[in-house]
């Protein structure tokens, strides 16, 4: 059970011409048991939300507080983050060749853990987990994310999060060039994730289509850097039909 | 920040100096090298211990154990063997010439006809001083048909010049794997020559972790058509070494094949790696394919790698030429993704390292060294992790 709160959240990037603020005061509160779909335009912000959360370097906090059941977040290392319970799901993995699936996910096991999966069981695990994402158990050998297809990528990260077992998980458009097959496979791992029973989820998104698949209880409509509406299923509705013209005066 | 320049040849393409090199066993048909030449504008003068200028080459202070199965034969011989030569090497320098001479023993090892040899044969040179300078030579010769592993070790302290005559017959395979893995004072100046025979193959490896110089001249050529070249080097390079591979691929027949790579790390102040892959294709290599690749992961400021490709290509008739070079450092995003899953910074550059390595210890094909080769390049990271915690 844990509840992860956002507030007055600025965030800032280094660029050639100075410092540009993509992050205008975001407040946001993601309970446990609770579904959160964050939706917007490309370029409002919504990465950065996840990747500022998840502690990139890249991204600098100037101001605001994220905290997890209270405890500091922005205070911490990006791994600490990691093994408090956050988890990001990530729109474009890393590849990293000559580290192997299997050995990844060990590791990764091993550290959030504070101890090395039981081996028989951490077996049977991953080879469930990756049934349930029509993943090839071949899969387990190769580069992590070395040549995965776009597909592959997706079900690899929501893999992770089968395994690792985090309080709250922030998916960075998940579902993005997924065909709809891949897109069913996908949403039915966060929904089995989500009835596992106090997790929390944030899910960002630019289209509409995921959510037929995967319930929110709330809809944040994000502009500019913050969030300008807030509503239940029903905003998502109307994101369907009207987009995001009323928002930014185009229909990007 | 990374650098990559890649490019293929097409036939005809030609640049560069002329790779035709000027060999001789007189060692004062050599200038003394004061370093400005293009082979020596990267190795630091003043650390050869006057290697290249005079100094004795008589000192014996190492110990040599061989360790082989039947059938290999094994022999100490004088100066005078029979198989010394055989690789058709002619020094190139000044340094291998007085090398050449200085020698008054000949390890030979051969690889009869047809036999396969299952185990590696081991040879271990431990030195004992760097005192005063040594000369080796080493051959090695693999007959028609026959497959061996060869490993040769090199550790603790010396001042070593030394010769590894490489020859594989018709139809033979052959993998010679060199270790360096001195001791902080050693300095080891190489030169390493094969020649591969008709529808022969080589695999030689040059890993080099320790040594305060140590600089690896490793030349190829071939002895009939249809020969194959793998040409592989790993090296982890510490504050203050330099580390120096220089590749000389001569495609002087038809049908042959090369193919380089050579792979490191550096880390710290001063760490040094240079890296020249010369490959010429003559005018009767015609239908060969070769291809050169060098990359360098530089982990910590003030280390410096120097990757330099060089090709010429004297015939049209060729199946294929290219060559990569990359430098880069830590890709952030990389260690970005492995500590959002809990990872610690320390494990995730293990990881990332490990990782850079291992097409290469795969491809080196040797399963008794894999894990040691892995082993030595976490003790390298443990290296760096210390001088990191101490700066924290």
């Amino acid at each position: 059970m844990s509840t992860l709160e956002i507030r007055d959240l600025h965030v800032a990037v280094d660029t050639d011409t100075g410092d540009k603020e993509i992050l205008r005061g975001v407040d946001l509160v993601v309970r446990a048991d609770e579904i959160h779909a964050i939706m917007g335009p490309n370029g409002s912000g919504k990465s950065t939300l996840a990747y500022s959360i998840a502690g990139h370097p890249k991204y600098r906090v100037t101001r605001g507080t994220v905290t997890l059941d209270g405890d500091d977040v922005l205070a911490m290392s990006v791994d600490a983050r990691a093994r408090a319970g956050l988890f990001l799901a990530m729109q474009y993995p890393v590849e990293v060749p000559g580290v192997s699936v299997s050995n990844f996910l060990r590791t990764a096991k091993t550290a959030i853990d504070g101890q090395p999966p039981k081996l028989r069981s951490w077996v049977k695990d991953v080879k469930a987990a990756m049934d349930g994402l029509n993943i090839d158990p071949a899969f387990a050998e190769r580069d992590l994310n070395t040549g995965f297809s776009g597909g592959e990528k997706k079900r690899h990260e929501i893999l992770q999060l089968d395994l690792l077992d985090p309080n709250v998980a922030i998916l960075d458009e998940t579902d993005s060039g997924l065909d709809i097959d891949a897109l069913r496979v996908v949403a039915d791992g966060v929904n089995r994730f989500h009835r596992r029973g106090g997790k929390g989820v944030l899910l960002i998104t630019h289209y509409t289509r995921i959510l037929r698949y995967i319930s929110p209880d709330f809809v944040h409509v994000f502009v500019d850097g913050r969030i300008a509406e807030e509503g239940g299923p029903d905003l998502a509705e109307k994101l369907e039909i009207e987009g995001y013209v009323g928002y930014v005066g185009t229909s990007a | 920040m990374t650098i990559i320049t890649e490019h293929s040849h097409g036939p005809g393409a030609s640049h560069g100096s002329s790779l035709h090199r000027f060999a001789s066993f007189d060692v004062d048909a050599h200038d003394i090298p004061r370093g400005r030449e293009e082979a020596w504008r990267f190795t630091p003068m003043v650390r050869l211990r006057n290697l290249h200028v005079d100094a004795p080459l008589d000192g014996h202070d190492y110990e040599i154990t061989v360790d082989a199965d039947p059938p290999v034969q094994v022999r100490n011989g004088e100066a005078s063997d029979a198989l010394r030569g055989a690789s058709g090497y002619v020094p190139v320098d000044r340094v291998s010439a007085r090398a050449w001479a200085a020698a008054d023993k000949v390890l030979a090892l051969t690889f009869p006809a047809e036999a396969v040899s299952e185990r590696p044969t081991v040879v271990r040179m431990r030195g004992l001083s760097a005192e005063k300078p040594a000369a080796g030579h080493l051959v090695v010769a693999a007959q028609p048909y026959s497959r061996a592993v060869l490993v040769v070790e090199h550790e603790g302290s010396a001042a070593f010049v030394d010769h590894v005559e490489i020859v594989v017959e018709d139809g033979a395979q052959l993998t010679v794997v060199t270790l360096q893995d001195w001791a902080d004072d050693a300095v080891q100046l190489s030169y390493h020559h094969a020649r591969v025979g008709r529808e022969a193959s080589v695999k030689h490896v040059v890993v080099t972790f320790g040594g305060d110089l140590v600089r690896t001249s490793t030349s190829l050529d071939y002895a009939g058509p249809g020969g194959e070249a793998e040409l592989l080097g790993m090296y982890f390079v510490d504050a203050g070494q330099h580390v120096e591979n220089r590749l000389f691929v001569d495609h002087n027949t038809p049908h042959a094949r090369s193919n380089v790579e050579y792979k490191g790390a550096l880390q710290g102040d001063g760490a040094h790696a240079v890296w020249v892959g010369d490959v010429l294709i003559r005018p009767e290599a015609l239908g060969i394919k070769t291809f050169e690749l060098n990359r360098n992961l530089v982990l910590t400021d003030g280390a410096r790698a120097d990757s330099v490709p060089n090709l010429e290509i004297e015939t049209g008739e060729i199946e294929g030429a290219g060559h990569a070079s990359a430098t880069g450092r830590f890709d952030d995003e990389q260690l970005f993704y492995l500590q959002a899953r809990g990872i610690s910074p320390e494990q995730a550059r293990r990881l990332v390292v490990r990782g850079f390595f291992t097409s290469l210890i795969n491809r080196i094909g040797v399963p008794q060294l894999a894990e040691r080769l892995s082993g030595a390049v976490d003790r390298e990271l443990a290296i760096s992790e210390a001088t990191e915690a101490r700066h924290r």
